[in-house]
């Protein structure tokens, strides 16, 4: 190939060109391009009367950005999507509950009978996999159809970027990337998907924090815990008419525990092993588009809410199985789970959870959206409640919320163990697909290995110390 | 103000295009994610939070999720569409500022315009603020003279009192410019007619260069020449001269490996393919 001669003669010739000039050439090629552009766009647009629309987009930032109120309104418009989230979710979560549990499954049992499934396998069919499916179904569906679509609504209509720059100061000062409170927003969603988003940010160090960190971020999967331990057990505590804002509050609680925890874990990395300055960048606040409410509610139950329940149904059906199988397999008079959760029941409660909890958290590594499902299977599985012969579910009623309570107080449950719950589902290791992404993303185990088990041992301590306090004072 | 006024071309190119078979909607068939045998590429670039994915959801029938936030797309999606007879497939590449520095979404647009050698490049605009995001129109049309320029938001430019003469764009940028507001497929169809005619060469762009710093006039010059030297039928042999004065490690890299050729002998097989279709067309 003769191209040889030509390419090195080139790469000579810039080398010495460079040399000799020394003065910096992207500096004047940028000075000359943004003089084309500004020449080029001077000809084409007119401005007759610039104002009217702009001057509503300046009032509403100057109201959502402000040093005052752009924190309260914050909190406020987390707390009315949460309420009305969780308000608009009880009843046709009963509905599912009852259709799926309290109808459906007798008529699979009985269908079972007729055939003459052996026990075990009607057992692992209809008690394990249908259960996991039904409970996932009817626990998850309703709050993802609401919330996802309020929330797609807010991202759509231009909020997040306010969001974005009302945080950028408290970023800066925790020495990490402003841009880290879009990727976090994104977490809000999917921690996966906001791994592979935290590529906007440049800086290597800036992204590992972003990375780390993103974990703070209630994901899809957490939501749901949170509202529903929330609904049980703190809006419990007030008075019905309250309950729903109370259980609301104390879900924006947690995710803003969750935000002052990517503060606190971001200075701290920037302080200690990831240390260096914050860099600067610049960040658009686009104009406020009305939503197309029609679509997004479209795309939102389409692209999020399916999704995210078909993977958690996906999800159940193993975890199903597996919970089915730890409950009846009997080794030296005890199922298998009743020897994990009472071999790590001391632990569990020496850090105000239960053996149930960690229990599930094991078998809840693929996915956190099974959490609650497989905190009540065990719950009802082991505790051997009423007609537990008959397997589980059957303390189900109309009233699927109560249903709930029952089951978790008669396993030994406490505002406590409900409190560090919502703690522990919040700060505990990333999902698996979550931890395989940052791998991806990172191409270091280090990294990878310190973003998983930072955030278990953080939940451990955590929940150790408020079981402390609690204990102390009750 | 009326509303005629601030987006004439609609209505005119309306009627215009009445007899051009080619005009009318229905010929477009969105293709989804199956983009096999497709004839021509088209890479979809623009500054963040201009409605990229809009128009790419339009185009090809896909949902990318949109957001009205910069940097939602930060990896490059593909779907595919048919328009009059012919399969293209199109990438939408993440929002970037600019194509000089070095972050990881900004080198993956740049790259594929460069070394993935898009038919046509389609910059979406925001219409409200030309002057910051014909910045990035500039460096496309350094790196590709096959490009379009999608005026999008024109709603909102006519919401704030503003005008947009995009024939002036045009004239100035030498390349087509069509006017859209994607969010409610006003423009779409202009805008893949567009595409075709650039696709197929019946639309040749002059794409507007920027003019040399005067400090670098005399070594770009010189540079410029002796790329195109090296690299026969390389259609911007400028920009590389430009990025290696730079010191752009990548573009270096490409020149020493001899990348930089295939590039140019890629696009001159290309060109020949594409006359010949329209030599097919012309025959029908």
């Amino acid at each position: 190939m003769q191209e040889h001669t030509p390419s090195e003669k080139i790469l000579e010739r810039v080398g010495a060109l460079r040399w000799k000039a020394g003065h910096d050439f992207h500096d004047e090629l940028v000075e000359s391009l943004y003089t084309d552009a500004a020449r080029i766009a001077d000809r084409a647009v007119t401005r007759k009367g610039e104002r009217g629309r702009f001057d509503m987009d300046r009032t509403i930032d100057r109201l959502v950005t402000s040093r005052w109120l752009g924190f309260p309104l914050m909190l406020l418009m987390l707390t009315v999507v949460f309420w009305l989230t969780i308000e608009g979710a009880n009843y046709p979560s009963a509905m599912l509950a009852t259709l799926l549990v309290d109808t459906v499954r007798p008529l699979l049992h009985s269908g079972a009978t007729t055939i003459g499934l052996p026990w075990w396998l009607s057992g692992l069919l209809i008690d394990g996999i249908y259960l996991a499916m039904a409970w996932v179904i009817s626990v998850m569906l309703p709050p993802m159809a609401i919330f996802f679509p309020l929330f797609t609504l807010l991202e759509d209509f231009g909020y997040l970027p306010r969001v974005a720059f009302n945080l950028d100061g408290l970023f800066r000062r925790a020495g990490a990337h402003g841009k880290q409170a879009l990727t976090m927003a994104m977490g809000f969603g999917c921690n996966a998907a906001a791994i592979v988003s935290t590529r906007v940010i440049d800086s290597p160090r800036e992204r590992l924090i972003a990375i780390i960190t993103n974990n703070f971020a209630l994901c899809n999967g957490r939501w749901p815990t949170q509202i529903l331990v929330a609904t049980i057990f703190i809006g419990g505590l007030a008075p019905a008419h309250l309950a729903g804002l109370v259980s609301a509050a104390a879900v924006v609680s947690v995710a803003v525990l969750g935000i002052v925890l990517t503060f606190v874990v971001s200075w701290a990395l920037s302080r200690t092993v990831l240390k260096g300055e914050a860099s600067a960048f610049s960040l658009e606040l686009p104009p406020y588009r009305p939503p197309q409410i029609l679509r997004t509610i479209y795309t939102s139950v389409i692209d999020r809410t399916l999704i995210v329940l078909w993977r958690a149904v996906v999800f159940a059906i193993p975890a199903g199985a597996v919970i089915w199988l730890a409950s009846n397999i009997q080794v030296a008079d005890l199922s298998l789970a009743e020897h994990f959760i009472n071999f790590t029941g001391p632990f569990g409660a020496f850090v105000g959870l239960n053996g149930v909890i960690l229990l599930a958290y094991v078998i809840a590594i693929p996915a956190n959206e099974i959490v609650i499902p497989t905190i009540l299977m065990l719950t009802v599985l082991t505790a051997r409640l009423a007609g537990a012969g008959d397997g589980a579910g059957v303390m189900f009623e109309p009233d699927s919320l109560e249903a709930n309570a029952e089951v978790l107080r008669a396993g030994g449950w406490t505002l406590l163990t409900a409190i560090n719950l919502m703690l522990f589902s919040l700060v505990h290791n990333p999902c698996s697909t979550t931890i395989y992404t940052i791998y991806r993303e990172t191409k270091s185990a280090k990294w990878t290995t310190v973003a998983t088990l930072l955030p278990v041992v953080m939940g451990f301590v955590m929940c150790f110390v408020v079981a402390q306090v609690w204990r102390l004072f009750s | 103000m009326t509303t005629e006024e601030t987006i004439p071309p609609k209505a005119a190119a309306g009627s215009a295009c009445e007899a051009c078979p080619a005009h009318h909607a229905a010929n477009l068939i969105r293709l989804g994610v199956n983009m096999a045998n497709w004839d021509f590429v088209v890479a979809l670039a623009g500054n963040p939070n201009t409605g990229k994915t809009t128009v790419f959801n339009h185009l090809t029938g896909l949902r990318q999720h949109t957001g009205n936030w910069p940097g939602k797309t930060v990896v490059r999606a593909e779907g595919g569409f048919a328009y009059g007879g012919d399969r293209y497939k199109l990438v939408d590449l993440p929002g970037t500022y600019s194509l000089l520095s070095t972050s990881d979404d900004e080198e993956v647009a740049r790259d594929f315009i460069l070394f993935g050698s898009p038919d046509v490049t389609i910059v979406v605009v925001d219409a409200t603020v030309l002057e910051r995001n014909l910045n990035l129109v500039l460096q496309v049309l350094e790196i590709t003279d096959r490009a379009i320029v999608c005026l999008n938001l024109m709603d909102e430019v006519q919401r704030r009192g503003m005008a947009v003469d995009e024939r002036r764009l045009a004239r100035d940028l030498g390349v087509p410019v069509v006017p859209t507001i994607a969010r409610r497929n006003e423009g779409i169809p202009e805008l893949l007619q567009a595409v075709a005619d650039v696709a197929f060469g019946r639309v040749v762009c002059k794409p507007h260069r920027i003019s040399s710093p005067p400090g670098l006039k005399a070594a770009l010059g010189g540079l410029t020449d002796e790329v195109s030297a090296a690299f026969p039928g390389l259609p911007n042999a400028r920009w590389v001269a430009l990025r290696l004065l730079e010191g752009d490690p990548r573009i270096a890299e490409a020149v020493r490996s001899g990348e930089i050729a295939d590039l140019g002998r890629h696009l001159s097989t290309r060109s020949a393919f594409a006359t010949s279709s329209v030599a097919q067309e012309v025959g029908q």
